[in-house]
């Protein structure tokens, strides 16, 4: 009886509000950032801000369909819907509409998709399932290989159409296979492999090089049980290896628009006249969206009152860069409020996470919460250049209908797995 | 630990955000206004500036339109460089050239690609403006002298540079700004305030229309007009009188210190510096190396006061009790002080009370004067400090405040300044002497000495020297209005007045008398070395003299300086008398004094020292 009449409390309200809020506060903001001239048409559908609000009425419709569903159904399902998803993304090598470069997306009537945005919530689902498997072991280095195949398939498909920002996006599940027990070393690996790019482009190769030599002799030097000389010769020469060949890699086989972006981030470029001439023909985009950012000020310009938003300074502003409408029309409490309610979304799944009983659950929410961190990473962070430009959306708050549904599904079968763990009791 | 890893990451990314967006939003919020927005076009509208009229009213200074064309380089479009280049009469070299600077300087603001279009290229290029994008007309007002004199006093506007459009943020480049004169000393009450309109552009570049309907633009303040003390009548006749002269004229009325003239000569026509041709002639002034008509030698020109600084160590003499009005001194041709060799005087001869000692300018008498007021107290360090002090009550020795921006110090030696001197030497009144009679390390500049003749005229106060009489709708500075007074007894100027008065009767300045007006005045010359081939060689003297009229009723005091003009009552003399019957009467009666002034060029000693022949000097 109890549970009968409790049924909608079963959902976790905070997540689901959370939800809400960054949904309706992007429309508002998609709204400031595509509408034109005087008249808003709020169902006007040829614009932006009028095929989002239909968009966002769709959602609610997959949401109570996600909900409807029984929980034991994603699990039993996964494999399935991992497969039907990979068809999906081979099938644009056929049948794929190009746009601006990237071929992503499938024209169905007057719509387009992005089978790419489906393809997280898939591989969360099949990653979950494989993890929570009793004959897997992520220890092992065979189970290591699996885990990595299953994720490497949908980032090496979307890669091939050109679309690198959602690439990278499944870089995220090393947090899930950490948090599952992936061995230390990996970790500690990729640290390396970061410092040393970053050193190795910022400081030079030889430097770099012989510093890291030097660490290394180090170690060797004075562990008490003295590693065998061998491991240590071949660490210094992956180091070397790796301090030139980053170099290499960036100055031979990254093509200039690459390179720049690097360059600005790394601040590699000494010269302000040629920073400044970077920052204006190749980041364009990110000049004029920091610019937008920077003239909000505390409170921001007002809601439809952004000069650089209206002016359309910043291209792509209601899709990947309509984080700067926040920063230029709500200012710094816009902005702050966006970050707080996604820091609070990221901790909230991940507390949920850490308390579901099945292994399932526990996976899926893990991967439901780094998907969404590296989003949240990557673009708010490349609006603000603090990292290279790399294009992807800000979840449920960038203009798009893939996006938004794609989001939704990840987060929902979630919120529907975890209302499932309530039941239990 | 492997459960808080990402949490731990999530928490460092959004603190690392905030932080950045605080960064960004508020705490480098000065970098942004709606002036930095490229998204935002602003259109100023120049106010006219203030107009300048001289103190009878009389229009001196007025504006005419100017255009000039302004680039923004972002802006600009592919366009036809040899048609844009033959509407503004440049070549294409020249047009590279141009852009080029503009870019480098910023790309997104404007700079100004061609100033000041005649009439004539302004027409014919404004139908055509709209072809170039990323050029525009931006009006502006130049200046429209109505006068050829007072260049000094007027100044003139020019281009703001790099360096005052950096610290003012009022300016833009091609703003233009006050130099000199007036025009720099009044800039802000005669520039007005510009007005803006901002218009919101799109990325294409296009307007959309008024930013927020306008809530922003601000309308031009028109600048306001203002008077100045100068007679241009006056003014203009110093100047004449000045011609084929170097050396400056100060006039000040005494009751006001407004400044009546202010004379350097040889000046230039105010009109040179306007427009276009501004720069051209702007370097020939300044490269005039032999005349440099662009030093107002009214306010810069330090040279040692002569003897009518004999008056003011009168003065001090009387107020520190060293001699009295009937102290006499008895002058055989000279002063011997136990130095080398006596300082000679040129009086006549005679017994020499103070008011004969002024009126003869015995040396003999102020060097007594002065060695008494110096042997006061026990240490000449200690009465130096006394005597220089009261030197400076008087003006001198230090920046007087006017409202011209340049100016000189002088110098007013006291006790230290000898002490530094003369480090390991006991110095006394006679080691110093030839200040009494205004030639040792006394330094002053025309304006100071006029300004102490003011004073005397005064009997023993003087109002801060100031060119403003009146500024539309604004009280003049109240410093320019507040009496500073002497540390002289006003009884001690009645037997020094007497003494200056008789200059004229029985004295230096007899035959420089102006018919039916008592003028005071004192002859002063001023020894004139300079260095030739590394040698130190005399020229002829400067001729110095200062005086106030009438008597009574002072309406004048002024200061004449004429470079090698040899003595006094010559060429200085002539034209202190000149100006004031003109000031006074407003016509001159003195037609032959007039025609000899008039007809005197010094230009032949000026070119001695060039000549690289031997000269004499003193004839
Ligand atoms: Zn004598």
């Amino acid at each position: 009886m109890y549970r009968e009449t409790n049924r909608h409390f079963r959902f976790d309200w905070i997540t689901i509000i959370i939800f809400l809020l960054l949904v309706g506060f992007g429309w508002l903001n998609i709204l400031s950032a595509s509408h034109v001239g005087e008249t808003i048409d709020y169902f006007d559908f040829s614009q932006p801000y009028g095929k989002q609000l239909m968009f966002i009425a769709l959602t609610v419709l997959l949401i109570i369909l996600i909900l409807s569903i029984e929980s034991k159904f994603y699990e039993r399902f996964s494999s399935i819907i991992y497969i039907v998803s990979m068809l999906s993304l081979v099938g644009l090598f056929i049948a794929g509409k190009n746009v601006n470069g990237a071929t992503s997306w499938y024209a169905i009537g007057g719509m387009t998709i992005q089978p790419s945005e489906f393809a997280k919530a898939a591989t969360a689902l099949a990653v979950a399932k494989f993890l929570s498997d009793l004959q897997t072991d992520i220890k092992n280095f065979k189970d290591q290989i699996k885990a990595f195949i299953i994720i490497a398939i949908p980032a090496i498909l979307i890669l091939l159409q050109n679309d690198a920002g959602s690439t990278v996006v499944y870089a995220s599940f090393f947090f899930v296979f950490y948090r599952e027990g992936l061995p230390k070393i990996y970790l500690t690996l990729s640290l390396l492999l970061i410092f040393i790019s970053v050193s190795s482009l910022k400081f030079g190769a030889t430097i770099t090089g012989i510093v890291f030599t030097i660490l290394i002799l180090a170690y060797h030097f004075t562990r008490r049980k003295k590693p065998r000389i061998l491991q240590t010769l071949f660490a210094i020469a992956t180091c070397l290896v790796l301090s030139f060949g980053i170099k290499f890699f960036y100055q031979n086989i990254l093509q200039p628009h690459q390179q720049d972006r690097i360059s600005l981030w790394l601040r590699l470029e000494k010269d302000p006249d040629k920073i400044a001439q970077m920052r204006r023909d190749i980041l364009y985009n990110l000049y004029e969206s920091e610019k937008a950012i920077s003239s909000g000020g505390l409170t921001g310009k007002g809601f439809l009152e952004g000069t650089r938003t209206t002016g359309k300074f910043v291209p792509e502003q209601h899709t990947d860069y309509i984080f700067s409408t926040v920063g230029e029309e709500w200012g710094f409490a816009g902005t702050t409020f966006v970050v707080v309610l996604f820091v609070l979304l990221l901790l909230r799944i991940l507390h949920l996470s850490e308390l579901q009983k099945s292994q399932f659950s526990r996976v899926y929410g893990y991967s439901v919460a780094s998907i969404l961190f590296f989003h949240f990473m990557i673009n708010i962070g490349m609006v603000m250049g603090l990292i290279p430009t790399i294009g992807i959306p800000l979840p449920f708050f960038s203009y798009g209908g893939s996006g938004l549904w794609g989001f939704t599904i990840l987060l929902f079968i979630f919120i529907k797995l975890d209302s499932n763990r309530i039941n239990e009791w | 630990m492997r459960q808080f890893l990402l949490f731990i990451i999530i928490i460092i990314v959004g603190l690392t955000f905030i932080g950045r967006l605080f960064y960004l939003q508020v705490y480098n919020l000065e970098g942004h206004n709606l002036f930095d927005d490229n998204a935002i076009r602003k259109v100023y509208d120049y106010p006219k500036r203030g107009f300048v009229y001289d103190r009878n009213g009389k229009l001196l200074v007025s504006n005419q339109p100017s255009y000039d064309v302004m680039v923004i380089p972002r802006e600009v479009k592919p366009l036809d460089t040899l048609e844009f280049c033959s509407l503004l009469k440049i070549d294409k070299e020249q047009f590279n050239k141009i852009y080029k600077k503009a870019y480098h300087y910023s790309p997104r603001l404007p700079s100004v690609f061609v100033p000041q279009l005649s009439k004539e290229d302004y027409a014919a290029l404004q139908e055509k403006m709209r072809k170039y994008e990323g050029f525009y007309i931006q009006k502006r007002s130049l200046r429209d002298y109505q006068t050829t004199i007072g260049a000094n006093v007027l100044g003139y506007i020019a281009e703001a540079t790099p360096y005052q459009i950096e610290n003012d943020p009022y300016y833009n480049m091609g703003d233009l700004i006050g130099k000199q004169g007036v025009e720099l000393s009044y800039e802000e009450e005669l520039r007005g305030v510009k007005g803006i309109k901002f218009i919101q552009k799109d990325r294409f570049n296009r307007d959309i229309g008024p930013y927020k309907d306008g809530v922003y633009d601000t309308l031009p303040k028109q600048g306001r007009d203002i008077t100045i003390s100068i007679d241009s009548e006056l003014q203009k006749y110093g100047e004449r009188l000045m011609q084929m002269k170097h050396g400056g004229i100060v006039a000040i009325e005494p009751n006001s210190g407004e400044i009546l003239a202010l004379v350097s000569a040889p000046t230039y026509d105010p009109n040179l510096l306007v427009g276009r041709k501004r720069s051209r002639n702007f370097t020939k002034l300044y490269n005039d190396t032999i005349n440099r008509p662009l030093i107002d030698r009214g306010l810069l020109r330090m040279h040692e006061p002569g003897s009518p600084f004999k008056v003011f160590v009168a003065l001090v003499a009387l107020q520190e009790n060293a001699i009295t009005p009937q102290t006499t001194v008895f002058c055989n041709g000279g002063y011997n002080y136990g130095g080398r060799k006596p300082m000679g005087c040129h009086c006549g001869g005679g017994k020499r009370d103070l008011v004969l000692g002024i009126a003869k300018s015995c040396n003999s008498y102020f060097a007594n004067a002065f060695r008494k007021s110096i042997d006061m107290y026990p240490d000449a360090g200690n009465s130096m400090d006394i005597w220089s002090n009261h030197m400076k009550s008087f003006g001198f020795g230090d920046f007087l405040g006017y409202d011209l921006a340049i100016g000189k110090k002088g110098n007013m030696p006291n006790g230290a300044y000898y002490d530094k001197w003369y480090p390991d030497f006991n110095w006394g009144a006679t080691t110093i002497i030839s200040n009494s009679i205004g030639q040792g390390e006394v330094l002053v500049t025309p304006i100071q000495l006029a300004n102490a003749t003011a004073a005397i005229a005064n009997k023993g106060y003087y109002y801060t020297p100031h060119i403003i009489k009146h500024i539309e709708g604004k009280p003049i500075d109240k410093k320019y209005t507040t009496k500073n007074q002497t540390t002289i007894d006003p009884k001690h100027f009645d037997p020094v007045i007497q003494g200056l008065f008789d200059v004229y009767n029985n004295g230096t300045a007899w035959f420089l008398k102006v018919p039916g007006i008592d003028v005071c005045g004192k002859t002063g010359t001023a020894e004139n070395f300079t260095i030739i081939d590394g040698k130190r060689t005399q020229l002829t003297d400067h001729s110095i003299f200062i005086a106030f009229a009438p008597k009574d009723d002072p309406k004048i005091a002024l200061a004449v300086f004429v470079e090698n003009g040899y003595y006094g009552a010559r060429w200085a003399g002539r034209i202190a008398s000149l100006m004031i019957e003109k000031y006074l009467k407003g016509e001159v009666t003195l037609k032959q004094m007039e025609q000899m002034v008039l007809d005197k060029s010094l230009e032949e000693e000026y070119a001695k020292p060039y000549s690289g022949k031997p000269f004499t000097i003193n004839n």
